[in-house]
């Protein structure tokens, strides 16, 4: 009894292990498929529409003909690239403010903490929207909009960690003892702080593959023959009769990707 | 009541930055997007082809478009945080008219998945919590963090197809009255139901646990009566807390689902803004649907303060 209720509220052993293998599955395909499956994901056969599985395509074709799997692989190509950049692109400046918060506290902190509280204030997809709204179907303002959300929460948890790091025991003692702050960083702070980076990571990852394919499941993601998942099911969203497979692939996709990150950053 | 005051104040302060930020990203939008901002309004005031130069000068002074930036910025700002929202350029009237039956809608909507949620999480929570790891336990929550994967648009997807195939109709827009409300309502609630179950079962499960309970048990008090009386308040505290976090979600699910169902509100009015490049449209829409989680959150605000004595003090 007492070992079920503590492994449901921590997690099993073998629970980052699925995670983990939910996440490879989509990355693999991401790296090896382009190469394995060889097919242009844009080259379209409006002789062989909507098909069902078949040598030349293994999932079939779409409304135009294009293959199915081969824009499967390309969009996971497409969400994972775009989602870790985003990710990155917010995590350096996020734990630098939040470092540079909690260490000199006093204006530099109420400053950036209220700049932060201005961009958490707005919903993050109508803030993705609006600045997707300046160049409708590119790349950048969706990698800076997506960015500009994320950072708020690295900068947050970083700080609020910190913060509590610095107050322990050790650090009054590390600087009773005359070691500067750089010492105190690598010694007391970031390793303490590295556990949250890889849960930040992976739910962030999840939460930018998912706003990349909600804008485009509403028409403002990249331009149309971009293969995209949260695209690609609407397009095919009339033929759900005549291709459910087609319809049904995506979504999948995507569930295998978030599922996964959901498990790995426990959430 | 100081407390009532200070929580009052800071969520005045969060509804002033939201109409800081969303006017602020809505003039750039403005002064960014392509097209002479002049023109465009004197074509719309008088027609598509009997436009001049001269009227778009005109319209120019008399909006004061040839000033530096800066005042411009500070005036549309000014405006902006005092209620006057412009007019929208597509149809010419008043962004707040255009707005205000759109608001109702929206309210319906988020409404409707938030009673949902209620009414599905708690209950299936509470279930799985008052035996933690027994068979209801470990079924529903492995559900719940199903269900938390599945993206609402997934759901939509999901619940359109299969609408579509067992009843061969799809309601799509408001035309069919309460019927058309439930599969957006159901779209927008199920992820906040199963995050809720979640939380309603630790809720339930640490206050199974908590020494207040041992002692309830211990003066006496029915297993049954115990639970009634100390298990729901106590797991409402981390509910509602959560509740006010999962309002942006909301918020956010309220712009998809609207788009997807074709379904009548802000959320639609500001994606068919956007594409219609509509500034002052798509700042009304913005900042009302932005409005909205502060007034939700201040909402959560005063619950908890109902709710948790402790937060009174």
């Amino acid at each position: 009894m007492r070992r079920a209720a503590s492994l449901a509220e921590n997690g099993t052993w073998w629970a980052p292990w699925i995670g983990g293998s939910l996440v490879g599955i989509v990355v693999l395909a991401a790296l090896l498929g382009p190469l394995v499956v060889g097919a242009d994901p844009n080259r379209q056969d409006l002789a062989h529409v909507l098909m069902g599985p078949s040598r030349e395509a293994l999932l079939g074709t779409d409304q135009l003909g294009r293959s199915v799997l081969a824009r499967l692989v390309y969009a996971a190509r497409l969400s994972l690239s775009l989602g870790a950049m985003a990710v990155a692109a917010a995590a350096i400046p996020g734990i630098a403010l939040g470092l540079a918060a909690a260490f000199a506290g006093g204006w530099t902190d109420r400053l950036v903490s209220s700049l932060a509280d201005a961009i958490l204030a707005v919903p993050g997809l109508i803030l993705v929207l609006l600045i997707a709204a300046l160049a409708p179907g590119a790349f950048w303002p969706l990698f800076l909009g997506l960015s500009l959300i994320q950072w708020v929460e690295w900068f947050r948890m970083t700080r609020a960690a910190s913060r509590s790091a610095l107050a322990s025991p050790a650090v009054e003692a590390a600087r009773l003892l005359g070691f500067g702050p750089w010492h105190i960083l690598y010694r007391h702070v970031l390793p303490d702080l590295l556990p949250l980076f890889g849960i930040l990571g992976a739910f962030g990852l999840g939460s930018a593959v998912l706003s990349l394919s909600a804008l485009g499941f509403i028409g403002f993601g990249l331009r149309p023959p971009t293969p995209e998942w949260g695209s690609m099911m609407v397009e095919m969203l009339p033929y759900w009769n005549e291709a459910p497979l087609a319809l049904l692939m995506p979504p999948l996709c995507l569930l295998t990707l978030i599922l996964g990150l959901q498990i790995l950053a426990r959430r | 009541m100081g407390r009532l005051v200070a929580i009052l104040g800071q969520r005045l302060v969060q509804a002033v930055t939201v109409a800081f930020v969303v006017s602020l990203l809505c003039f750039a939008l403005a002064q960014l997007l392509p097209g002479d901002q002049a023109l465009q309004i004197a074509q719309r005031r008088y027609g598509d082809d009997r436009v001049t130069t001269a009227a778009a000068e005109a319209v120019r002074a008399e909006l004061g478009l040839e000033r530096p930036l800066a005042l411009q910025l500070i005036d549309w700002m000014g405006r902006t945080v005092s209620g006057d929202l412009g007019r929208s350029l597509v149809s010419g009237a008043p962004v707040w008219e255009e707005i205000r039956d759109q608001l109702g809608a929206t309210l319906a909507l988020a409404g409707a998945a938030l009673g949902l949620a209620l009414l599905l999480g708690p209950v299936f929570g509470a279930l799985a919590g008052l035996r933690p790891g027994g068979l209801a336990d470990r079924a529903g929550m492995a559900a719940a963090a199903a269900f938390r994967a599945v993206p609402n648009f997934v759901v939509g997807l999901l619940l359109m197809v299969g609408c579509t195939v067992l009843f061969g109709w799809l309601p799509v827009g408001d035309s069919r009255g309460w019927l058309s409300l439930l599969l957006p309502a159901l779209t927008l609630g199920l992820g906040l139901a199963a995050t809720s179950a979640r939380i309603a079962r630790d809720g339930v499960v640490a206050a199974l646990r908590s020494p207040f309970f041992a002692f309830a048990r211990m003066k006496g008090l029915s297993r049954a009566e115990a639970i009634l009386r100390h298990v729901p308040r106590n797991a409402a505290v981390p509910l509602i807390a959560y509740l006010a976090v999962s309002f942006a979600f909301l918020i956010e699910g309220v712009v998809v689902v609207e788009e997807i169902f074709a379904w009548p509100g802000i959320g639609h009015a500001l994606t068919h803004a956007i594409e219609g490049r509509d500034v002052p449209m798509i700042q009304g829409t913005a900042l009302m649907l932005s409005l909205l989680l502060v007034l939700l959150n201040a909402l959560t605000d005063l619950a908890l303060l109902l709710v948790d004595p402790r937060r009174r003090a």
